[in-house]
């Protein structure tokens, strides 16, 4: 199929050409406006005439909404209508969903769901309208509201190997843990928010989205209309983290009322509806056994879970991702399961799976070595297998050994005590720990048209989205690059949905996957000019506008005779997808403090070392890898959806309750970018970055602890409350 | 966001009064306004009416009502005569909050009992007789001291605890004219009546904070959180301490994040008085805090907690264990 990567492009392009832009740490050239305050988001569109809408949500878990009694609302000031179409979504879309998720807003399948949409004139208005909005419910009976202890079903194709209970029979030394991880939220910046606006039978929506082209169909579908009909505009999106893979409530309310008011309608979720709504992380529950020979080999691999979600949702958090391959040993039994619970939908959260997977298979990790008088360092390093187990294909390429050497040096962890409680100051007890990072890594198909203009400059074109990462920057030092432009002479569009579809937002595909685009779309170009110039293409060189070859010197735009040149990039994965197991790794490094008095834990400093591929731009690469970290020790430290399970309702569903780390939490974190090139992953040799520094980062944050103060934790967050009662005695 | 009306008061004369809901930084009314928390039909802006001077008042200071936290912490006065009172402010809220929050607001801030910040459950102090949703419940941030079954919510801040340790007083202005109220009086315990956080009648506003005469010694507040940045406290200790060869003569103590008021056991201060320092000494003044603490499930680990954080603290504040405390 056209623009399938089924050969490993070994070439290095990215590496013969002139222009010096990849890799380099340029600025995002739309930082300037969000500093500013002046790249528009979602909802600071203002169309003319635009009304506002607030959703009501339900305050039962479970059961029918049998009364709206809009009557009364409608009566009040401002307001222009009260909405509950039956088109109006119960969940969010999951990722690449490409449908309408599940709709009907009659029902109510989890606390907190939007069962309707108050419009009126002015927010404040539509925000007392929908609190007023008097509900009736029919409510069921007996709600599953608490994961622990039900049946489950498998969420997951379960992998086994050999035998693992012989394994752990024989083994020299094994660790069969169980533990426990709290569900998360994306928490965004930005919240979900949506301005739909009709003309005729077409609709634009201005929203925050992550992968539009799957977003469109989505809205579509939910609509019943056809997708040529939608538009939508997502230039500037305020962080997505997995929330906003698919459309939300937002977007299809607002288009509902927008079309039945004839104006224009705004929909913000408020930062409660966004915890109450959007998609969460399954808490889990996960049992880890890892069996070592005599010879200080792992004989076998035992990682089973069970996750949580709403009926028939099939998003199963899947923990085991990075266990399938991270390891050796011959014997495996890796499962999740899921059950079935009244609670807000869980779906991808920033690096579903490995998050919180290798958050405690890296912990594992940390007992077994210690329990098989290994450093912890070394037994990871003497079980990286050769090929893939259970799949025997090799691996694309694989930074682990160097992330934690190299790691090692800069951190100084020839420093740490071998056991725990050896180093007190004052009240606190310090210590070091390590874990491995793995992450899959992932080609989706995109597509994105590239633009030489008769002046010389570069226009770059896809509906590719810009959550925070940096697509803007690096989709225009890849175009830069491959054709000599200077970066001031690039510009970027993103994030329409009339544009050429890019891979989206999600995954850390997006710059991999629409950077390849790009890429390809420019080797094209490079193809035309070289014949312009009647000279091979492996003679071409394009640098500041100049097109060398030969000993010739040509500009470009001469070559260009006074017309554009214009070429659409398409990559899909294929074969190199299957032949190899692909991966980004690293490695993390911690010191911690923990009160020997008081069970607080404050991270005194923490450093990553990772390889990824190519690294496209140093200091997007880095302040991915920084935000990663400090949402690993989030998971480690403070990160938890509390439920009440008297009637499911989560009960700190806002920041002030939902401690994410803020900077007096986070010290000093240094990244070390390991360059490496990743051909069978793309043709630009780049794997995804932005979830990695995630997974296992909050196992170093446990081993740490554990060599602080001799406990182990299992639960997580890892709370003064949690770790009060296992402290040694202070004194 | 329920309608309501807006006036500007110029001077105190006309913020007195029970026809509008008193104003100042907002930091707090204006969150719960925006959650029908608090649905006042009137606000009465009060920040143009003065009361926003430190000024000596006998041997001690008048912190006028209207002082936003970040300028009382910053007061060189403060800092150098009741630096427990500057630390208790800066361990609370965030930089922002502080600059724009005044002393007065402060005090009467509400808890944020999860229960009582979000409409259609059934919480006491939000609908007085509707229950309590937080007992049995989710109830980690709850009281272990003094809490009814009608209410279990503490009282959230900071500045108030050390303020009780301070044996501050608290100057109130109504329309029958003035009155002044001990700090450790001010707000209530929830009895039947959890609705009332405060003696502050109708129409009372406070006017200004009084500060006794310096009293020395070793002030230390200590918050003890689930993250360095911007949290309530679990437990918090303020504490006053003065050693005199070898002996302790002065501790004064209060506690925060454990009751529905800043919780100060003259108890705990007299058995340590006259005693010299140690590690025995404090777990038994320790256990006698903590001797009629009752955890509510879910907060349980505060009892041991708060045990542990007034040994910490009175540790620091006597030199002994040889520490090199350092506050992380």
């Amino acid at each position: 199929m056209f623009g399938t990567y089924d050969i490993p492009d070994q070439r290095n392009l990215l590496d013969r050409t002139r222009q010096g832009l990849i890799g380099a740490p340029l600025e995002r050239p739309e930082s300037g406006l969000k500093v500013c305050g002046v790249a528009p988001y979602a909802a600071e569109h203002h169309p003319p005439n635009c009304a506002e809408g607030v959703l009501v949500t339900a305050t039962i878990p479970q059961g029918r909404v049998i009364a709206l009694h809009k009557d009364e609302v409608l009566a009040m000031p401002g307001v222009l209508g009260v909405f509950a179409d039956k088109r109006m979504l119960r969940r969010p879309a999951q990722g690449t969903a490409g449908k309408a998720p599940v709709q009907d807003v009659r029902a109510v399948e989890y606390h907190g769901q939007p069962i309707a949409l108050v419009v009126a004139e002015t927010f404040e208005q539509a925000t007392h309208a929908a609190k007023a909005l008097r509900v009736e419910y029919e409510a069921s009976a007996t709600v599953p509201l608490d994961p622990e202890g039900l049946e489950t079903e498998p969420g997951r194709k379960p992998v086994v190997l050999g035998d693992l209970d012989q394994a752990m029979a024989e083994a020299a030394h094994s660790v069969d843990l169980t533990f426990t991880t709290e569900g998360h939220a994306s928490a965004a910046m930005e919240p979900h928010a949506s301005v739909a606006e009709w003309q005729g039978d077409d609709l634009t929506l201005w929203g925050s989205f992550q992968m539009i082209s799957h977003n469109v169909k989505e809205l579509a579908d939910s609509l019943r209309i056809a997708p040529r009909h939608v538009r939508i505009r997502s230039a500037y999106v305020g962080g997505g983290f997995g929330s906003k893979l698919g459309i939300s409530h937002d977007a299809v309310a607002a288009a509902i009322a927008a079309r039945e008011l004839g104006r224009p309608v705004r929909v913000v979720l408020s930062r409660q509806q966004v915890f109450d709504t959007i998609t969460r992380r399954s808490e889990t529950g996960q049992r880890l056994r890892l069996a070592l020979d005599a010879g200080g080999y792992l004989a076998g691999i035992g990682h089973e879970a069970w996750v949580s979600n709403l009926p028939d949702e099939p998003f199963a958090e899947p923990v085991t991702q990075a266990t399938e391959f991270l390891y050796s040993g011959e014997n495996r039994k890796l499962a999740v399961n899921l059950a079935r619970i009244s609670r807000v939908t869980s779906g991808s959260v920033r690096a579903p799976g490995e998050a919180v997977g290798m958050q405690v298979l890296e912990a594992a990790m940390d007992e077994l070595a210690e329990k098989a008088g290994f450093d912890p360092i070394e037994l990871r390093k003497r079980n990286l297998p050769s090929s893939q187990p259970g799949k025997d294909r090799p691996y694309s390429s694989r930074m682990l050994i160097e992330a934690l050497d190299q790691g090692a040096r800069a951190f100084g962890w020839q420093d740490r005590k071998p056991r725990p409680c050896m180093t007190r100051e004052g009240e606190w007890w310090l210590g070091m720990g390590v874990a491995s990072a793995a992450r899959v890594n992932m080609l989706r198909p995109a597509a994105a048209r590239v633009r030489l203009e008769p002046d010389g400059s570069l226009r770059v074109q896809s509906d590719q989205t810009d959550i925070g990462t940096g697509s803007y920057a690096i989709l225009g030092q890849i175009a830069g690059e491959m054709l000599g432009v200077p970066i001031a002479r690039v510009t970027v569009e993103l994030g329409d949905s009339s544009l050429p579809s890019g891979a989206g937002s999600g995954g850390s595909f997006g710059a991999s996957s629409t950077g390849s685009a790009v890429f390809r779309a420019c080797e094209a170009i490079r193809d035309k000019l070289a014949h312009r110039l009647g000279v091979p293409i492996e003679a071409l060189e394009l640098r500041d506008g100049m097109a060398i070859a030969s000993g010739r010197e040509v500009a470009v735009i001469e070559l260009l005779r006074g017309e554009a040149m214009e070429e659409i990039g398409r990559i899909k994965p294929g074969k190199t997808d299957k032949d190899y197991a692909q991966a980004s790794y690293g490695a993390f490094f911690c010191e911690v403090a923990v009160n020997a008095f008081t069970a607080e834990t404050r991270l005194r400093r923490m450093l990553g070392a990772f390889g990824f591929g190519r690294v496209l731009n140093a200091r997007t690469a880095r302040s991915q890898c920084l935000g990663g970290m400090v949402w690993g020790i989030g998971s480690a430290l403070t990160e938890e959806l509390g439920f009440d399970l008297r009637d499911g309702q989560m009960t700190n569903h806002d920041l002030a309750g939902y401690h994410v780390p803020c900077h007096a939490d986070i010290p000093a974190l240094e990244v070390i970018l390991l360059e490496e090139r990743d051909a069978p992953a793309s043709p630009i040799q780049a794997k995804g970055v932005g979830e990695l520094a995630i997974c296992g980062a909050a196992a170093a944050v446990a081993n740490a602890i554990y060599n602080a103060c001799g406990v182990r934790m299992h639960d997580f967050p890892m709370t003064p409350a949690r770790l009060l009662p296992k402290l040694p005695d202070p004194f | 966001m329920k309608f309501f009306d807006y006036a500007r008061a110029t001077e105190l004369s006309e913020a007195i009064g029970e026809f509008a809901k008193p104003i100042a930084g907002g930091t707090n009314l204006l969150d719960l306004m925006k959650l029908e928390v608090e649905t006042p039909s009137r606000l009465m802006d009060i920040n143009h009416i003065g009361l926003n001077e430190i000024s000596p008042h006998g041997d001690g200071l008048r912190i006028g009502a209207l002082v936003r936290n970040a300028d009382c912490a910053a007061d060189l006065r403060v800092r150098r005569d009741y630096p427990l009172l500057a630390r208790a402010i800066l361990a609370g809220a965030s930089p922002q909050l502080r600059n724009r929050a005044t002393t007065g607001g402060n005090l009467c801030q509400r808890t944020r009992c999860t229960y009582f910040m979000r409409l259609g459950t059934r919480c006491n102090k939000r609908e007085p007789g509707s229950g309590c949703d937080a007992i049995g419940g989710v109830n980690r941030d709850h009281a272990i001291f003094g809490a009814t079954e009608h209410c279990i919510a503490t009282y959230p801040g900071d500045m108030a605890v050390a303020l009780a340790a301070l044996d501050a007083s608290v100057q109130i202005e109504g329309i029958d004219g003035s009155r002044q109220v001990s700090l450790r009086d001010f707000h209530r315990l929830p009895d039947g009546d959890p609705h009332l956080d405060n003696v502050l009648t109708g129409g009372e506003i406070i006017t200004s904070v009084k500060l006794p005469a310096p009293v020395g010694g070793k002030q230390i507040y200590r918050k003890i959180r689930d993250r360095a940045s911007y949290a309530f406290a679990l437990v918090s200790v303020a504490a006053i301490v003065t050693l005199d060869q070898g002996r302790i003569t002065r501790a004064d103590l209060a506690f925060g994040g454990v009751a529905h008021k800043p919780w100060h056991d003259p108890a705990v201060g007299r058995a340590l008085i006259g005693n010299e320092p140690s590690d025995q000494l404090f777990s038994e003044a320790a256990d006698l805090l903590v001797n009629q603490a009752k955890g509510q499930g879910g907060n349980d680990f505060k009892i041991p907690l708060l045990r542990r954080s007034l040994i910490a603290v009175l540790r620091e504040a006597t030199g002994i264990g040889g520490n090199d405390v350092r506050n992380l």
